[in-house]
Formats: C-alpha cells, structure tokens, sequence
C-alpha cells in the first residue's frame, strides 16, 4: 500500500515531514508498509481483529437483538515516538507527579500552596474531589498517586502539550499491553528491524509499587472490581491475572477484627493492600455514600488505622480537578522549584469573572469542559457546534462557572491511518502511565487513541474512537 | 482461593460439561430416527423428561415434535439449559474468573460461544446439524484438555473437575432414564432389533459404544449396558468412576485424604461412593431401574448442596454473599 496520495493537510504529522519525507526513525516503517498489498494490509489487518475477538476484548452493540458484540477498532498503523521526543515526556511526567502528590498531601494537612497564595481556596475546598474525610490522613509511605494516566496533545507547532491529569482510576493500560502483543503477531518482522521499547515490564512494576506500600516481605495484595459490568472489567481481570493476584468484589471483602479479609474456601484471609478500581464514592458505604453496594462497610476505618493499603488513595480527585490543572505549572515551581518541563494548554477558568466574560465572548473559538466529567460527556467543542447549542451551554456557564473551563481548540497532530484500501490523516492523542512507588517509573509508550471519523477531534471511544500502538524508539539510530 | 471465584470454576465445568451432554442427546436421536423402521416414529419427547424440563417445555411449546425438541434443547435462549444458554454462562463465569483460568481455556470458550452464535445466526446449525453438534461436543472437549494441560492442578482445576465429573455422573444417569421412558410398540419388542437399537443409541450418547464392545464383547442386553454405564471403574462416563474421581477432587481440596469425612460435602459424596463400591445389578433392578437412576439424581444434587454450603456461601452471618451458578 502506497503513501504516494497520503496529505498532511497543513497538520502536524506524526509520521510525515510537511514536505513528504519519513520523520526521525520512522522510515523502516514506512518502506515495510509501502511493501505491503492492498491484500495483505487487509489480512493483517483482518488477523488484528480476529486476535482481539477471540480474546474477549469486546463491548456489546446495544440495539443488537442477537447480542452480538464489537471489538474496539484498532488501527495497525503504529504512532512512533523518537527517543528524544520521549526522554522529555518522561522526564516531565516524572516532575509532574512529584508535584502533584506533594499537593495532595499539602491540601489534607497544611495547606501551604494556599497560604502562600498560589491556588485560592476556594477551588480546593468547592472541588468535587476533595474529600473531608481525608484530612490529616497520612497513607502508607506518604504517597497519594499511585498509578497515573496523563493525557498528551500535539499541537500544529510539534509541541506536546499535557492536556489533563488523570489520578483516580485511569484505564486503559491494559489496551497498551494487548495492543503491543498483537502487533507482535501482526507486523513481526518491521518490529524486528526497529529498536522498540518493550512495555511487559508493566504488570510486574505495577504490583511492586503496591506491595511497596506494605511494611511486610510478602504482602497479600489484591485488585478491587466493581465486577463484571463495569466497562474496564476486562481491564481489571487482566491485571489480576498478569500481576498473579486475586481479583475481588467488594462483596468478597469484610471488615474483620480491624482488618480487612476476604472470603476465601478456607475461611478469611487477611488483605494488605488494595489496588481498587472503584471511585472513593463507593469505597465504604460507612464513610462516603451509604447506598452502595459495590465497597466495603468500614474499609476506611482500617484504612485509616493504616492496617490496608489503598491505591490510589482516597482523596486524589482533588488534583484532578479540571479547575486545579491550570494551577499545576505553579505547584511545580512552589514545591519542587523548577520550571515546568511539560506545558499546559492555555485554560480560562470561568469562575473568574473577567476569564468568563472572555470564554462566553468567544465560544465559537473554544473547547468547554465540565470539571469532573470524563468520556467525552459535558463538552461543548464550539467551532463544530450550532448556535442553539452554544446558547444553552451559556446558559449552564453562568448557572453553575465553578464547573466549567475552556481552552484553545488545537489542531492535534494526525497519523496516517488505514481508512478502505489507503492511508488517510487521523488525529491522535496519548495517555502515557506513571507508577509512583519506590521510585517513578514511566511506561514508555501509552494508549494512542484515534479520532477514526473524517477531521474529528474526538477520540473517546464511545464517540467514535480507537486505538494504535505506541512506538516508543530506543534510539534514533541515525535514520 | 476466593468461595466467588471457586463457585465460578465449579459451575462453569458443569455448565459446558451439560452442554456437550445435550449436545450428545439430540444428536444420537437425529441418528437413531435415521436407523429407525417405518411405523417406529421418532420420539423427542424423552429427552425433554430426562433433562428434567418436561412441565416448562409443554406449557410453552406442546407437543414434543423434533424441530421444537431440538429449538428448545440448542437455541432457545430462555431455556437455562439450552446448549446456548450452558454456553453462555460458563463464558459469564469464565469472564468472572479470567484472572484464575488460562488464557487458552478463556479463549476456547469465548471462541466457541461465539461461533454458537454466528451458527445460530447463519442458520448453518440448523442447515448441517451434524456438524454443527460435533464442532459443540469437539469444542468442550477442546475445554477439557486444554484445562487438563493448562492450568495448574490445584485448588482451582480440583474445583473445577468435581464440577465436571458430577454433571457428568448425572447427565449419564439421566441418559440411562431415556431409555425408560422410550416406547416400544409392543411388550414383544423386548429384546427386539429397535430394542437393540434403543440401546445402541443410549451407548452412543454416552460415547460408550466401542469401550462397551471391547469390555463385553456379545450381544447388547440392558443388564450389560446399565451394568457398564453405571458401575464400570474404567470407563470415564459411568456414574461410579466419575463419583470416586470426584471424591478424589474434593479430598484434595479438604486437604485431609483417607477416609475420613470433616464437612458435609465430603460426607455426602463419600455416602454416594461407597454405595456404589457395594450396589450391584441385581440390586438396581430390585429396587427398580427408573427408581434406582432418581435416586442417584437425588443424592448428586444433595452432594451439590453440600459443596455449595461447605465453599461457597458466606463464611460470615452478619452478611450473605450472592450466590452465582444455576438451576439443575
């Protein structure tokens, strides 16, 4: 399959010079795929799916009276990240999270970045994510972020930009994994002549960082799941199972002598430490929402005590908050004195009398945003929107402006990606994973999701989206 | 291990376990009808009454015709032990438990669930049964092995066999009822050529024919065939070898061999064992063959319950955990 037709269209290409020619590194890939029939592009292609299928990564089609179900569309296109590209990624996720954490930590106890004046108090204290019952808390190892998914853009200048911290439950790391290991099976012989860096190191890293948090040699750790429903269950049972740990219901879970245990065929077993893939809202019905039924009465009883461990800790959502992110820049220079590595994208906050004057001055040039809402939902993307709907989105701004923030629409950088029997430009993002344990370790790749329809800009997968693997190159080896 | 998740490993083996057996039904009776004479019309209504089923499948479908048997036994989705639906929940209980399985025997049932349905779907079940029941009887013994050689055989794999090996002693009983409730024309088929081809089928539902044949060598009589579909130590389908197999499982998972019994479940299913270590013919057909086969139900389903109250329901009483798994 040919790139002879492929255009840029004045975008930031990630695979393309503007002039036609192969990026840094890049090269080896796009001879292999030139190499390759319409046919064989398809069949491999076909072999992706087929991989996936069989593997039960699957979602179920509502409306589909058969109960038939749909992979996630992946692309086998890879994203390439040029080693030089990736050692600033990593060197300003690394800072980031150092930032962030600290400021968990500085909210629930002294509260300096407010004395000092650098975030009003009133975002802190309004934000849906700072839980009172966190105050004075003082988890296992004093870490708060355990796992992180922070999500990147390019810009049309080339820049990567950080376009939202995610540290309650990030998903999709297991997308990452699966996705590398059928390109393994699909493109084996282009992966072979290029130095990529491999991700299998994840599960084991990940599970280090939890037993860290325990004082014992051999702790028993173990990943909370919602259950089967829940849309990252796959996720779940996935980790469980590549770190060898068990995979728990709340219902498994009991508080026992003022420790957590799980039920087990042979009695209760003492938990140390608890991966939970459930928000804080319903963690234990004892301290935050009494009518769940997916946690653990009393968990955080013995939380608290410090007898479990609990990742991410409670109380994360504080940092991020989408009126906190513009004030991270800031808490990067109050707590760790060094200039920010990693930009933010320009934001108005709209609780600010003068920003949101601006923002509903100019809603035909802005991306709205609801401040703790994720997936695509509560966004107003106001270039693509009609005037009605821009009306009633000012409508909920001036209803409710501690809610909602704006921000620049980018142009986001585009990689090439098989769309009928060609290559068409698509844009992209990238949500790269940290571990905050021992030391801070960054996967070296991410989730690459894809805006699969004509010149959108949404790449969530219930609007549309999908997925490529990501490339990080070892070296730039010269090419 | 986790009670959820052992009760998820028990019920999905006896799931895919009673769908290779229906699997098994409906087919050798496609066959037998085949082979049948003139004026011995095929009867479909048997395998209704052994599955149990017999109440629920006249008050919806009435008569017992070959197409509403085998809609009901394969594709109906409101049959909980539909090929269909043992299929979908041994993959719902896969899904539960896909931390503690292999990949490979995720893989194998979600494959075949889903090529259950393309099947359905397509019309190609419909259009080539044989096939189509072959690849379902292949795909669990695809399960079986892959389990056998895949997973490590502890707690988990000890689980899950006794869950396998207990269905199975009851869908062989259930088998040997057929039998009792296929009609002959007259008293003096006994012992007639459909007679004989009754019990052919009743050996080849249990894929017993050839063993059989080896292990007696002569003629087909019903003493014979119950005598080896119930008692045989060799066989793995007759009831005996997959109870003390059975046993074995659940000695292992008690942790305590020998013959001493600590809960409910190891003395029940011991009870039953040693039963059958000293029944023989003469006593089965005294007590009455339909009876005797009930009865190995009833005891089978009781060991079930004492598995379940042993492992699997909340240790605790403040609180009782939702129990998963299915009807009988």
């Amino acid at each position: 399959m040919k790139f002879d037709h492929y255009k840029t269209d004045g975008f930031y290409d990630e695979m393309f010079t503007a002039d036609g020619k192969p990026r840094e590194g890049a090269s080896v890939l796009v001879d292999a795929l030139e190499g390759f029939s319409d046919e064989e592009m398809r069949r491999r292609q076909q072999a992706a799916d087929v991989a996936f299928l069989n593997q039960g990564i699957t979602f179920t089609v509502y409306g589909d009276k058969e109960g038939r179900e749909r992979i996630f569309p992946f692309d086998i296109v890879p994203r390439i990240v040029p080693a030089s590209d990736w050692a600033v990624l990593e060197r300003g996720l690394q800072q980031r999270i150092r930032a962030l954490d600290r400021f968990v930590d500085d909210v629930y106890h002294d509260a300096h970045i407010i004395k000092d004046g650098v975030i009003p108090e009133a975002v802190v204290r309004t934000s849906k994510g700072f839980r009172d019952q966190c105050i004075g808390l003082d988890p296992p190892k004093g870490i708060w972020c355990h796992i992180s998914g922070i999500d990147f853009v390019r810009d049309g200048d080339g820049r990567y930009y950080v376009l939202e911290d995610n540290l309650r439950t990030p998903s999709g790391v297991s997308y990452v994994l699966e996705n590398r290991e059928v390109m393994k099976k699909v493109l084996p012989e282009i992966m072979g002549r290029m130095s990529i860096k491999p991700v299998t190191q994840y599960p084991i890293q990940l599970l280090e960082t939890l037993q860290h948090l325990s004082g014992k040699s051999d702790p028993t750790v173990v990943l909370l799941t919602p259950g089967i429903y829940n849309s990252a269950y796959f996720e779940h049972s996935y980790l469980a199972q590549k770190m060898g740990i068990e995979l728990v219901e709340g219902s498994d879970l009991i508080v026992d002598g003022g420790e957590v245990k799980m039920r087990t065929t042979r009695g209760l077993r003492r938990v140390d430490v608890i991966y939970r893939r459930i928000d804080d809202d319903f963690l234990d019905p004892a301290a935050f929402r009494g009518d769940s039924l997916l946690g653990v009465r009393g968990l955080m009883d013995v939380y608290r005590a410090g007898n479990v461990a609990l990742a991410n800790a409670p109380g994360t959502g504080v940092a991020d908050d989408k009126v906190v992110y513009p004030y991270v820049p800031s808490m990067i220079e109050h707590y760790l004195q060094e200039k920010p590595i990693l930009p933010n994208v320009p934001t108005f906050v709209c609780w600010d009398d003068k920003q949101r004057e601006h923002v509903l001055g100019n809603l035909d040039k802005l991306v709205v945003k609801a401040a703790n809402e994720s997936g695509g939902y509560g966004m107003l993307i106001g270039p693509s929107a009609s005037k009605e709907e821009r009306e009633a989105f000012a409508a909920k701004i001036r209803d409710n402006p501690r809610n909602y923030i704006a921000q620049p629409t980018l142009a986001l950088s585009r990689v090439p990606t098989r769309i009928g029997n060609g290559f068409e430009g698509r844009h992209v993002d990238l949500r790269p994973y940290v571990l905050n344990g021992r030391s801070i370790h960054v996967l070296p790749g991410g989730l690459t999701r894809v805006a699969l329809r004509k010149g959108s800009l949404v790449v969530n997968s219930s609007q549309g989206g999908g997925s490529k693997d990501t490339w990080v190159l070892a070296d730039n080896g010269g090419q | 291990m986790l009670s959820r998740v052992a009760n998820a490993v028990y019920w999905m083996n006896r799931y895919i376990e009673r769908a290779e057996n229906v699997a098994r039904f409906v087919d050798v009776n496609l066959n037998l009808t085949l082979d049948l004479p003139e004026g011995h019309a095929d009867q479909w209504e048997p395998l209704v009454i052994t599955a149990g089923d017999s109440l629920v499948f006249k008050k919806r479908f009435g008569p017992a015709t070959k197409e509403n048997v085998i809609h009901f036994l394969t594709f109906d989705s409101v049959n909980p032990n539909s090929i269909l639906s043992c299929l979908r929940q041994a993959r719902e209980n896969g899904r539960s438990v896909r931390e503690i399985i292999s990949s490979e025997m995720w893989q194998q049932v979600n494959r075949s669930y889903l090529y259950l349905q393309d099947a359905i779907a397509s019309g190609t079940a419909i259009q080539s049964p044989h096939e189509f029941f072959a690849r379902v009887k292949m795909d669990c013994h695809l399960f079986t092995g892959i389990m056998d050689a895949t997973m490590s055989h502890g707690e988990a794999w000890h689980f899950g066999r006794m869950g396998r090996l207990l269905e199975r002693a009851d869908k062989t009983s259930r088998l040997l009822d057929v039998k009792y409730f296929m009609l002959l024309p007259r008293p003096t088929d006994v012992g007639s050529a459909v007679d004989d081809l009754h019990w052919q089928a009743v050996l080849k539902s249990a894929s017993a024919l050839e063993m059989y044949r080896k292990d007696r060598r002569r003629r087909i009589t019903p003493w014979d065939v119950a005598d080896f579909l119930i008692l045989d130590r060799q066989f793995p389908r007759s009831i005996r070898y997959c109870v003390t197999k059975a046993e074995e499982s659940l000695q292992v998972i008690g942790g305590k061999p020998g013959r001493a019994f600590h809960n409910k479940a190891e003395k029940r299913l011991g009870r039953l064992r040693s039963e059958l270590d000293y029944i023989d013919l003469k006593d089965v057909f005294q007590k009455g063959f339909h009876e005797f086969l009930d009865g190995i139900q009833t005891e089978i389903n009781y060991v079930g319950d004492g598995i379940h109250d042993t492992f699997f329901a909340a240790i605790t009483v403040d609180e009782t955990a939702p129990v998963s798994g299915g009807p009988q």
